[in-house]
């Protein structure tokens, strides 16, 4: 399966298996980036994996004063669903609870869309009969009277059906350390590509899985042929100079998003070294029959 | 090329000019248009009479030597645009659903009454019930936005359903009165009781103005809703915006109705 191998790092000649997903993304500001940033960990924390969570969701990126609708620091979130009522239902409640809930923070739409979700409109009922409805410019907000002054939110985002969820690197290096160095690098390139998330913890899952169980009704097991602690016991996919691997998953709002944030990766992993990083690079599916989206390595590596 | 219409001299009646929009001249020819009745009375005066016309696109047009006479400038205009130089009469820019109306000085009562959309600006003054109904019609003005540069008279914004008002000098007595939702915005001060019986809606006042006892003190707020507003209305008047971007005293009202309506006053003493 091998065939490449750049700069002492062994890329393999497989694709990530992508899925089509719904997606929205918000612009969250508040009255400095430091409160921003802290809505928009709270609403997209415990949003890791759909199946799990209900959506996976993160921060694109920081947004300058000056690029904010009200002139204020800000910050880019994208929230990823399997269904438009699964996505409707998670962002009324994740704004809900984390963003109304945050001092000082207003909510807008952040992507266009022919089809809208719900925001403010979901919103409003908070304010108990004193909410205030203002159009202008084209948008529709909502002032909800709260403890702090008024939330803004506008009332609707936009959704587009045209998203991708699950492409991702399997980063595998001969040490634990290395392997994480190797995996931070990736992680810190793909921070800067827009329009694309990594939902894990920091970016990074270390759980990687499979399809199915010995157990019944486990939909999902540890991916045993990719853990080195039992390298020697069953069927491995991980060659001798392997002891850690560590994933990166990508939700994009296009697939270029998510083949410039895998391409990002790669390179950032290629410059660090097998020395101080990985050794060997590889990527999750399933065969290709799942997915509609296939995101080869080898069209991606530098 | 802008289409022309020169007034020859001022009318010995009241003209209707509601029939000179961009969507109703379009694909006439000049004989077409000098044959427009526009005269309100049993007296028939045609746009010929009245006009000296050069054609053009009949998307711009350009009524030159204007006068209060001239009634209905712009009214039901969903598109182009339309400049005036000189007064105009009542309902100047009526029911306009889009484009852009520019007065380049005083218009008559009624401006923009029962507006839906579009842009109009008067660069001199209005005159009353600005953007309001005629008797019988529920709401007065519901989209759009209207920059009066001058003064505005009586009642303006009067059932003020939706859309943005902007008079950068005073306006007269019961601004805002029975508003329905909607944003007036006042530079200097407003004349009597201001916001009478308003149901919803917010009305900003750059000078201090007294109120109604029905008028509760809510306090002084630098809102984020108002900065949001402001940087929409920055290309329409720097002054209403700066207006905005100052700390503002919120006045709920009018109690005597729901009183979820609004006045913030600019200068934070009452």
């Amino acid at each position: 399966m091998r065939t490449l191998t750049i700069k002492g790092i062994r890329i393999d000649d497989t694709f990530a298996e992508a899925f089509g997903m719904r997606a929205t993304a918000l612009t969250i500001t508040a009255d400095s980036a430091r409160w921003a940033r802290q809505a928009a960990v709270t609403m997209t924390g415990f949003a890791t994996s759909v199946i799990g969570c209900g959506l996976e969701a993160g921060i694109d990126r920081a947004l300058p004063a000056r690029e904010t609708p009200d002139g204020r620091p800000g910050v880019r979130v994208l929230l990823f669903g399997m269904s438009t009522t699964e996505l409707q239902k998670q962002l009324a409640a994740r704004v809900g609870q984390c963003v109304l809930t945050c001092p000082g923070t207003a909510c807008y739409a952040a992507l266009e869309g022919e089809e809208k979700l719900r925001l403010g409109n979901a919103l409003r009922y908070f304010a108990d009969g004193w909410q205030i409805s203002k159009r202008f410019g084209g948008k529709h907000y909502w002032r909800l009277p709260v403890m702090d002054g008024e939330f803004v939110c506008e009332a609707t985002t936009g959704l587009t059906k045209k998203a991708v969820g699950g492409g991702n690197l399997l980063i595998m290096g001969a040490s634990a350390t290395t392997t994480l160095a190797a995996t931070e690098a990736a992680v810190k390139a793909i921070d800067a590509v827009a329009d694309a998330i990594m939902p894990f913890p920091g970016g990074i899952v270390r759980s990687g899985s499979k399809v199915g169980s010995k157990y019944k009704g486990v939909i999902a097991s540890t991916n045993d042929a990719y853990c080195p602690t039992l390298k020697g016991a069953v069927k491995t996919a991980l060659d001798d100079d392997t002891a850690s691997v560590l994933e990166i998953v990508i939700d994009g709002l296009t697939p270029e998003a998510v083949a410039n944030a895998m391409r990002a990766g790669l390179r950032a992993i290629v410059k660090l070294g097998p020395k101080r990083g990985a050794v060997r690079v590889g990527a999750g599916n399933y065969g290709g029959k799942l997915g509609p989206h296939h995101f080869h390595l080898k069209d991606l590596v530098p | 090329m802008t289409l022309f219409l020169t007034l020859r001299e001022r009318p010995a009646q009241r003209l209707d000019l509601s029939p000179l929009v961009p969507h109703l001249l379009a694909g006439k020819t000049a004989a077409e248009i000098e044959g427009i009745a526009l005269q309100t009375t049993r007296v028939r005066v045609t746009v010929g009479d009245a006009f000296r016309l050069r054609m053009g696109d009949a998307q711009h047009i350009r009524i030159e030597n204007a006068c209060d006479r001239l009634d209905q400038i712009g009214a039901g205009q969903n598109g182009g645009d339309i400049e005036v130089i000189g007064d105009t009469g009542v309902q100047t820019g009526r029911l306009m659903t889009g484009g852009r109306l520019t007065i380049r000085g005083n218009a008559g009562h009624w401006t923009a009454s029962g507006m839906r959309n579009g842009v109009i600006e008067i660069t001199g003054s209005a005159g009353d019930r600005l953007g309001g109904p005629l008797a019988g019609e529920v709401s007065g003005m519901r989209g759009g936005v209207l920059i009066i540069r001058g003064n505005a008279g009586a009642r303006a914004g009067d059932k003020l359903r939706r859309g943005t008002i902007i008079i950068e000098g005073r306006a007269g007595d019961h601004a805002g009165s029975r508003m329905i939702a909607g944003t007036l915005i006042v530079r200097g001060a407003a004349g009597a009781l201001p916001g009478t019986l308003m149901n919803r809606g917010t009305i900003v006042l750059g000078e201090t103005t007294s109120l109604a006892p029905t008028f509760a003190d809510c306090g002084v707020h630098n809102l984020v809703a108002m900065r949001l507003m402001a940087s929409f209305l920055k290309p329409f008047s720097k002054g209403a915006a700066a207006l905005l971007g100052r700390p503002l005293r919120r006045f709920a009202g009018d109690m005597a109705v729901s009183g979820h309506g609004e006045i913030f006053m600019g200068n934070s003493n009452p």
